[in-house]
């Protein structure tokens, strides 16, 4: 018999985790997958997925693309498309392990690319806007093409299925990397598939949320003014842009990113000291249209580190905790001790506070 | 009975724990299962140790439960009677929406501890955190009493932004010499030398179970968090 609305209940709400070693040290994909797994009733199988930096050091000089292909001749014209912009220093489709749990995959290809450097001379563009660029067109202009990752040393993961087994699908007990961050999504607004499961990547920015953005379409419009597309039905796609725009284009330091996504309320800004004031006052006033409302917790993966962000009232939870050098966040505590039990610190930040752990030396990567 | 929770999902856990008939159950390697001692009668003891999930001690009704470890968001929410003492830290929206009965926690609690805590006759609620309170504590709070003491802190203040938002019914004791945040204007904070008969029992209480001198900690002066019913909720939604 199918049970209605109110006769089952369904725990939902999202799940996100991370770890990173601080000395640089690698680790496989395992400890994640086993991480994530203990939340698995924060996830309702519509999507799962892992970012891993350090992953790729035999090829840390080039793009790692990665991409979903709805078709064989959505692949050539992407190949084409990439023929024309990069050097391929290696291409070929990601190996994956068949398992019952996930079906109905798309084509998954990676490709290692350098861009042609006559063409990025031509298009007076430093080189990761060229990049960011160019994944911007396939995903825009190729019909059945999707860049799901595109940094250096870095590769997103992900699918529709339990986060659990979309790791054993891609076989992420095979890859080591530094840090890894990873998403059990239930999705509530929009369709679960492929290219909507969690991370969201651009350039080695990627993105895990647990949440509902309620100032999607302000975000977006504003967004989109400066060249980025929200193309992936999904609302957590504009925060990896926005981290994108102030890091990248606009200079800004993680934790100043922080303070215009999830700034202080103002009558909490007049509470602080001068300089805080001036500064949180400024960075308001300057992206007004970046605040992000509404519940979230956020993991932001890029080079050499990692940042957690909760909603500046906090309507959704985040654990971090450390022990030596390796440092973990995640939505429940229980899903760090379930990897660590024995942990040397463990604190839930405030609404708005941004946790930022970086490698000791980030010139290692 | 001794449970170990190891790999059990939340539901086989639940199970297990409401089918015994022993009056008090152990649960040892607890990871995540949510839902623990959901609605448990008097006459039961629950005695966990790990990180139990989400909504400890939901509904609970009389039962007895004792954590030897942290606990996740929404520990005893909408309880109705019995205690949970945390021998650790207690997450967000601690005693949500809580009826009755009392919490202990050892530590510190996270946002919205205490939200919508109701009393009403013969049941009053009480919450005793040894440490300090996130942002929103007893945001909405209609009734009960929630006790803050303020044990290792060290420069954080004893309790978050936001404090008593919409409070209406209730009240709340900070131990410490001035609130540290701005209160809402139909908040009344005044000074108590001495704790009144009733909160200073939940203080001793709370010393007992986690070994404390509770001349140390009845003896501070505390701050008296009230609705100002010289300056009530008016004109809010409606006229009238």
């Amino acid at each position: 018999m199918l049970l209605r609305e109110g006769q089952f209940r369904n725990p939902s709400g999202c799940a996100v985790s991370a770890v990173i070693d601080r000395s640089g040290k690698p680790m496989s994909g395992e400890r994640m997958i086993r991480s994530i797994s203990i939340m698995r009733d924060r996830s309702n199988g519509l999507g799962g997925g892992f970012a891993g930096y350090g992953i790729y050091p035999d090829y840390k000089e080039f793009y790692a693309f990665h991409l979903f292909y709805d078709s064989k001749s959505a692949r050539q014209e992407t190949e084409a498309f990439i023929t024309r912009h990069f050097e391929i220093a290696y291409s070929s489709e990601i190996r994956t392990r068949k398992i019952p749990e996930v079906t109905d995959e798309p084509i998954i290809w990676r490709y290692f690319l350098a861009p042609l450097s006559r063409k990025l001379a031509d298009s007076h563009l430093d080189e990761r806007e060229y990049v960011a660029r160019c994944v911007n067109r396939i995903n825009v202009e190729i019909d059945g093409a999707y860049v799901f990752s595109s940094g250096k040393n870095m590769g997103v993961f992900k699918g529709v299925g339990y986060p659990e087994d979309i790791g054993r699908f891609y076989r992420l007990d095979e890859y080591y990397g530094y840090c890894w961050t990873c998403h059990g999504r239930y999705p509530t607004n929009t369709p679960g598939w492929w290219g909507g499961a969690h991370p969201f990547g651009l350039l080695d920015y990627s993105i895990v949320h647990n949440g509902e953005i309620s100032s999607y379409d302000a975000n977006r419009r504003y967004i989109e003014m400066f060249g980025y597309k929200c193309t992936l039905k999904t609302d957590t796609e504009v925060i990896t842009y926005i981290v994108d725009y102030l890091v990248r284009k606009r200079g800004l330091t993680m934790e100043e990113a922080a303070k215009v996504i999830a700034p202080s309320f103002w009558t909490t800004i007049d509470g602080k000291s001068e300089d805080a004031r001036r500064e949180e006052t400024f960075l308001r006033r300057a992206f007004p249209s970046l605040l992000v409302t509404g519940p979230f917790s956020i993991i932001v993966g890029y080079t050499g580190g990692i940042m957690a962000l909760n909603d500046r009232l906090k309507l959704r939870s985040a654990v971090c905790a450390e022990k030596g050098d390796i440092a973990y966040v995640a939505s429940e505590e229980s899903a760090i001790r379930a990897v660590e039990p024995d942990l040397d610190k463990v604190y839930a930040p405030a609404g708005g506070e941004a946790v930022v752990y970086e490698l000791y030396d980030k010139a290692e990567v | 009975m001794r449970i170990d929770a190891g790999n059990m999902s939340f539901r086989e856990l639940a199970d297990a724990i409401k089918n015994s008939s022993d009056k008090e159950t152990v649960v040892d390697g607890c990871i995540g299962q949510r839902y623990i001692a959901t609605a448990l009668g008097k006459g039961r003891k629950i005695v966990i140790s790990g990180t139990p999930g989400n909504a400890l001690g939901a509904y609970l009704d009389g039962a007895e439960i004792e954590l030897h470890g942290n606990a996740q968001e929404a520990t005893g929410d909408t309880m109705n009677a019995g205690e949970i003492t945390v021998f650790g830290s207690a997450g967000d929206a601690t005693g949500y929406a809580m009826r009755g009965g009392r919490i202990f926690i050892e530590g510190d609690v996270g946002y919205r501890c205490g939200i919508h805590m109701k009393a009403y006759r013969d049941n009053r609620p009480a919450i005793v955190i040894g440490g300090r309170a996130g942002s929103f504590l007893g945001e909405y709070q209609a009734g009960g009493t929630m006790i803050v003491l303020g044990d290792n802190i060290g420069a954080k203040p004893i309790v978050g932004y936001f404090c008593g938002t919409g409070m209406h019914g209730g009240e709340i004791y900070l131990r410490c010499d001035k609130v540290p945040v701005k209160l809402p204007p139909q908040v009344k904070a005044e000074r108590v030398e001495t704790l009144p008969e009733y909160a200073g029992s939940l203080v001793r209480q709370w010393c007992e179970k986690f070994g404390k001198d509770p001349l140390i900690y009845t003896g501070k002066g505390f701050i008296r968090l009230t609705p100002d019913s010289d300056n009530p909720y008016k004109r809010m939604y409606t006229g009238n």
